[in-house]
C-alpha cells in the first residue's frame, strides 16, 4: 500500500513537472503570439475589404515595395542618407556636450552664462525652430545636422553636468592627496565615475536625433527615409508610406538596440553591469 | 531679487546681443530680424487674435492626445508588472515599437483621419503612450514587497492592493514617464503641423515662413517654445505636490 502511494506520488511530481515545463514554453512562446497575431490583423482587415487598400495596404504589397526599393538600391541610399545626418549630428552634439558639460563644472564663469540657456533650452520645443534653420542654411545636410546637433546637445550636457555632479569628493580628494594633476583628476577620476550618466544623457539622444533627422527630411524633402516617405505620401503612395515606417521603426530599433549593448560592454567594469537589465 | 537677476543676465545678455547683431547689420535682416521687431510682429498677432485661435487648436490637439496616451499608457503598464499574460503579450510589442522614432506615423496618421485634428490626436496619443507605459510599468514593478506582503497579510484583496499600494509606489516612475511624453508631445505638435495642417502654431510657422514675414515667424516660434518650457516647469511643479506625500 505504502508502494503504491508512494508511486502515486512519483506520478504527480512527475505530472506537476510536465505541467511546469508546458507552462514554461507557453511563456516563452507567449511573446511571439502577440507579434504574430499584429501582423495577421493587419493581413486580415487589409484584406477583408472593410478597409480600402489606400487606407491600409496588405503587409505583402509593403513587403514587395520594401523589396523592390532594395533592389533598386534605394532602400540602401535613403537609409545611409538618414543614418549619416542623425549620427553625424549625434556626434557632434556628444562632443558640443560633453565639452560644455566639462566646461560648466570647471568654471564658474561658464557655468553662470549657460545654466539659464540651458535649463530654458532643454524643455524647448527646438523642432520649432526648423524653418529658422532653413531660412539661415538651406534645406540641405548642413540645415538637417544642425537641426540634430541643437536637439540631441542638451540631454548630453545635462547627463554630463549629472555625472559630474555625482562624483564623490573623496575620490577627488585623494586623488589630488596622492600628487595628481587637475588633467589626470579629470580623465581619469572624473570621466570615468560620470561615465555612466553621461551615457545616460547619450541613450537619450540618440533617438532623438533620429526622430528628429526624419521629420526635417519630412519638412525639407530630398533622400533620406523620411523624405522618401513624403513623397510617396504626395503621389498618395500609402504602401510607400508603411514600407517607410517599417524601415524607419527597423533603423530604430536597430540602433537603440546597438547602444544598449555598447552601453553594456563600456560599463562591464561597473556595478550597474551586474544588475539585470531590461535592454 | 539680486540673485535672480544675476541669474538670468546671459539670459538678457543674448537678447542684448540678437539686437546689436540685427540692428548694425552684421547679418541681413532677412535673416535675423532684430529682437524689437519681433516683439512688436508679436503683440500685433496677439490683438489680431491669430495667436490665440492657433494657440487654442494646438493645446488642444496637444492636451487631447496626451490625455489619451496617459490613460491607456498608465494602464497598460500597471497591468503588465501587475499580471504576468499581459506582461507576456505586450512586452514585445512594446519593446519592439518603443525605440521607433515615432514622427514615421506622421503621414500615416494623415491618410486615416485628415487634415485635421484627428491626425494630430491619433499621433501624439501613439507616440506619447510608450514612455507612460513604461515609466508605470518601471514603477508598479518595484514596488516594494514588503509593502505588498503586509497589506496582504492584513487582508486586503487584490483590488484595493492594486489602488493603495501599488499605484502609488508607481506613482514617481510614472510621473516621470509623463514628463517625457511631454516633451515628445510639443516635438509631434509641432512637426505635424509644420508638415500637414491647416490650422495651429505650427502651421502659422510654416505659413509666416512661406510669406517671407520673418519677424511674425520668429514671434511664432518663440512662442511655441516658451509653451514647451512653460508646460514643462509646470508639469514640474505639479509632480511635486503630488508626491508631497512621499517625505
Amino acid at each position: 500500500m505504502a508502494r503504491l502511494d508512494e508511486m502515486e506520488g512519483a506520478q504527480d511530481e512527475a505530472s506537476a513537472a510536465r505541467w511546469e515545463q508546458a507552462q514554461e514554453i507557453a511563456w516563452r512562446v507567449a511573446p511571439f503570439l502577440s507579434v504574430a497575431a499584429l501582423i495577421a490583423a493587419w493581413e486580415i482587415v487589409a484584406r477583408s475589404g472593410t478597409v480600402t487598400p489606400y487606407l491600409l495596404p496588405s503587409v505583402g504589397t509593403v513587403l514587395a515595395r520594401i523589396w523592390t526599393d532594395a533592389v533598386a538600391g534605394d532602400l540602401v541610399t535613403n537609409m545611409l542618407q538618414t543614418l549619416y545626418r542623425a549620427f553625424a549630428g549625434f556626434a557632434i552634439a556628444a562632443v558640443i556636450g560633453v565639452a560644455l558639460g566639462f566646461a560648466m563644472a570647471r568654471s564658474r564663469l561658464a557655468h553662470w552664462f549657460f545654466d539659464p540657456l540651458i535649463s530654458i533650452g532643454f524643455p524647448m520645443p527646438k523642432i520649432a525652430f526648423l524653418p529658422v534653420i532653413m531660412l539661415w542654411l538651406g534645406t540641405f545636410d548642413l540645415s538637417k545636422i544642425s537641426m540634430v546637433v541643437f536637439d540631441a546637445t542638451f540631454p548630453v550636457v545635462t547627463g554630463t553636468l549629472v555625472g559630474i555632479a555625482g562624483v564623490e569628493r573623496e575620490l577627488i580628494w585623494s586623488a589630488r592627496n596622492m600628487g595628481a594633476s587637475e588633467r589626470q583628476v579629470l580623465r581619469q577620476v572624473v570621466l570615468p565615475a560620470a561615465f555612466p550618466q553621461i551615457m545616460t544623457g547619450l541613450q537619450v539622444a540618440l533617438p532623438l536625433a533620429l526622430i528628429v533627422a526624419v521629420v526635417s527630411e519630412m519638412v525639407m524633402g530630398g533622400y533620406g527615409l523620411g523624405g522618401a516617405m513624403m513623397t510617396a505620401y504626395r503621389f498618395a503612395n500609402s504602401a510607400g508610406v508603411f514600407a517607410g515606417i517599417v524601415e524607419i521603426a527597423v533603423v530604430g530599433y536597430v540602433v537603440v538596440k546597438l547602444m544598449a549593448v555598447l552601453r553594456r560592454e563600456l560599463l562591464l567594469w561597473h556595478p550597474e553591469a551586474a544588475e539585470p537589465s531590461t535592454a | 531679487m539680486n540673485n535672480a537677476l544675476i541669474r538670468y543676465a546671459p539670459l538678457a545678455i543674448c537678447a542684448v546681443a540678437w539686437e546689436l547683431v540685427a540692428r548694425l547689420g552684421l547679418v541681413s535682416s532677412a535673416a535675423l530680424p532684430p529682437l524689437s521687431s519681433v516683439v512688436v510682429a508679436w503683440v500685433d498677432l496677439l490683438r489680431s487674435g491669430d495667436l490665440f485661435s492657433a494657440s487654442a487648436a494646438s493645446l488642444y490637439r496637444g492636451a487631447t492626445g496626451l490625455a489619451l496616451a496617459v490613460a491607456v499608457g498608465a494602464v497598460l503598464g500597471i497591468a503588465m508588472a501587475w499580471w504576468r499574460p499581459a506582461n507576456a503579450l505586450l512586452s514585445p510589442l512594446v519593446e519592439m515599437f518603443y525605440p521607433m522614432p515615432k514622427s514615421a506615423l506622421i503621414p500615416v496618421t494623415v491618410i486615416w483621419l485628415g487634415f485635421g485634428d484627428g491626425s494630430k490626436i491619433l499621433l501624439i496619443f501613439l507616440g506619447c503612450m510608450l514612455p507612460v507605459t513604461i515609466g508605470a510599468f518601471n514603477g508598479a514593478r518595484s514596488s516594494d514587497r514588503v509593502l505588498v506582503w503586509s497589506a496582504r497579510s492584513m487582508g486586503a484583496s487584490r483590488l484595493r492592493m492594486l489602488w493603495d499600494v501599488v499605484v502609488p509606489s508607481a506613482m514617481p516612475e510614472l510621473l516621470n514617464g509623463i514628463r517625457t511624453a511631454l516633451a515628445l508631445m510639443f516635438i509631434l505638435l509641432v512637426s505635424s503641423e509644420l508638415i500637414v495642417s491647416r490650422q495651429g502654431l505650427g502651421y502659422l510657422i510654416g505659413y509666416f515662413g512661406a510669406d517671407g514675414n520673418y519677424d511674425t515667424m520668429f514671434a511664432v516660434v518663440l512662442t511655441v517654445a516658451f509653451l514647451g518650457f512653460a508646460a514643462d516647469r509646470l508639469y514640474a511643479l505639479l509632480t511635486r505636490r503630488v508626491l508631497a506625500w512621499r517625505d
